[in-house]
């Protein structure tokens, strides 16, 4: 059962979303996210939405892949479908039950607000589809270098380390699993509480062993002369192409289309 | 060429794990260190790169001290060291990515980066694998990355501080080969700490750690001749050794030396 949790998900390809560099993908995140949270009207998504299944579709991942990030939080979105459905005070009542009333504008937000979420959710996706973990890590550790974030460099050997030593640990916890189920342990019976209560012995070996692992790592990395990210280069250092720049024209384009939809386009309606 | 004089170390907690320990260990050669838990053989390779300083007395590595804050990082590039736990010690999460760490840190020319892992990890077998996940690889293998994530950094001395002990037979054999090969192709010098005497066996020379001193040293047929000893030491001798020993002892004429499962054979055939 833990075998089936795979770190990043990253899907091959050689498009030309896969080529762009890490930044520029970051940064265009950024543009589009921006974008969404710009547009006010339903309509609006229209050029969002178009940018975005353009993008889906030219990135190689078959569509199935992509929509597979909705799967995991589509409670969420149920959650706030409903929750705008039945909370939005203003406009035409359409049906009412004690308290409870559903009006035309809630719909409306309902439906909005989802989308926005759907659209947001798949873009984040395609960044983390179409780039290794490795060049996510150092684009984001550029990235927010030149933000001056403290500890850049800290935060991305982090993220490294932690991709690193996931599987293992998650083996290690399969081993401490089955360990505790021969000594007569039982994860899978009992309520909440019990079950709960039945990690304990589970999670203080894990926790010992991530802790002594972690002594052992910091002294292998002191080993190899690691002395943090003053000075360090890298076996593949991150270059900016022709494309990268496309692509942030691109994302820049959508970003200006949603700003001008929303304070001139609308009064053309 | 490594110097070690009057070497002592105490821990924190108070425990002396080497009392005076005195080796020099000449450029190419092949020394096992041999020694019971405890015996101080780890603390004692942990000083051959500066990882820890010696209470009093000295560790230099071609006139290299890790006392010396000039000298630390020089050092630590110019002894590798490989330790026990596979899982422990690789810190990405590619092969090719864990191999190019150590040449990452020295601020090298991503060129060059490129062609010393590429010659790294062909210098352990295991080029073809350069893309894979470091997880999916067997313990064996998973040292042998360990080796070649240290030979990236191009050192002159590799520290194995008991690379085998977690392994099954097929990774400790691996694992050997491969530090086998870099010292008489590469001409490395290997410190090999092990509690396995056959592999201890394959060295030029073999010291032996008891209670944070040298008890031993010597070529490996004068040490595992010294059967008694060793056996006072509570250590083993090689499994052939040993055999040709009792044998001896009960009368068979079979001449003294003999190490390995081969030799035992060949001097038993002419008899019977």
């Amino acid at each position: 059962m833990l075998k089936d949790i795979t770190v990043g998900q990253y899907y091959p390809g050689q498009s030309f979303l896969h080529r762009l560099d890490p930044r520029a993908k970051i940064i265009g995140l950024a543009l589009y996210m921006t974008a969404l949270f710009l547009v006010r009207r339903l309509a609006g998504f229209g050029y969002v939405a178009v940018f975005t299944v353009l993008l889906i579709a030219s990135s190689g991942v078959p569509p199935k892949v992509a929509l597979k990030g909705i799967k995991p939080i589509w409670p969420l979105l149920a959650f706030t479908l409903v929750l705008n459905f039945f909370l939005t005070p203003a406009g035409e009542v359409l049906w009412r039950w004690g308290a409870l009333k559903v009006t035309d504008a809630g719909i409306t937000r309902g439906i909005f607000m989802t989308l926005r979420l759907v659209l947001l959710l798949n873009a984040t996706a395609l960044l983390t589809l179409t780039t290794t973990p490795i060049r996510l890590t150092d684009g984001l550790e550029r990235v927010m270098g030149r933000l001056r974030v403290p500890m850049a460099h800290e935060l991305a050997m982090m993220m490294t380390i932690a991709l690193r030593f996931i599987p293992t640990l998650i083996e290690e916890t399969e081993r401490l699993m089955k360990a505790q189920t021969a000594r007569g342990a039982d994860f899978e019976r009992g309520g909440l509480i019990a079950r709960a209560k039945s990690l304990i012995p589970l999670l203080v070996p894990l926790f010992v062993g991530a802790l002594r692992r972690a002594d052992d790592l910091a002294t292998a990395m002191e080993a190899r002369c690691y002395r943090g990210g003053e000075g360090r280069t890298r076996l593949r250092p991150l270059r900016y192409q022709a494309r990268d720049g496309a692509a942030l024209l691109l994302a820049g384009g959508l970003l200006a289309l949603t700003v001008a939809d929303r304070y001139w386009l609308r009064w053309l309606n | 060429m490594i110097e070690i004089r009057d070497l002592h170390y105490c821990y924190e907690n108070g425990t002396e794990a080497i009392k005076g320990a005195d080796l020099t260990v000449p450029d190419g050669e092949f020394l096992a260190i041999l020694g019971h838990n405890g015996s101080g053989k780890s603390t004692l390779a942990r000083h051959l790169n500066g990882l820890l300083l010696p209470a009093s007395g000295e560790v230099l590595v071609d006139g290299l001290s890790g006392r010396r804050p000039e000298d630390a990082w020089r050092l630590r590039q110019r002894v590798g060291m490989v330790f026990q736990n596979p899982d422990n010690q690789l810190i990405a999460a590619s092969v090719e990515e864990d191999t190019a760490f150590g040449p990452e840190n020295l601020g090298l020319a991503p060129e060059l980066i490129r062609r010393r892992v590429d010659e790294a990890l062909a210098g352990v077998g295991m080029a073809e694998f350069k893309d894979k996940a470091v997880h999916l690889l067997s313990g064996g293998q998973k040292q042998r990355v360990a080796i070649a994530g240290v030979m990236a950094m191009r050192p002159k001395v590799l520290v194995l501080d008991e690379p085998t002990a977690m392994l099954d037979p097929r990774g400790r054999r691996e694992v050997m080969a491969a530090a086998l090969r870099l010292n008489r192709d590469e001409g490395i010098t290997v410190v090999h700490i092990t509690h396995i005497m056959e592999e201890a066996a394959l060295a030029d020379r073999v010291a032996v750690m008891a209670a944070g001193r040298l008890a031993m040293v010597g070529p490996p047929r004068e040490i595992f001749h010294q059967i008694k000893a060793l056996r006072d030491l509570r250590l083993d001798v090689p499994l052939a050794a040993e055999m040709a020993w009792r044998l001896r002892e009960r009368g068979v004429p079979l001449p003294e030396g003999i190490l390995t499962s081969a030799e035992l054979a060949v001097a038993l055939c002419p008899l019977y």
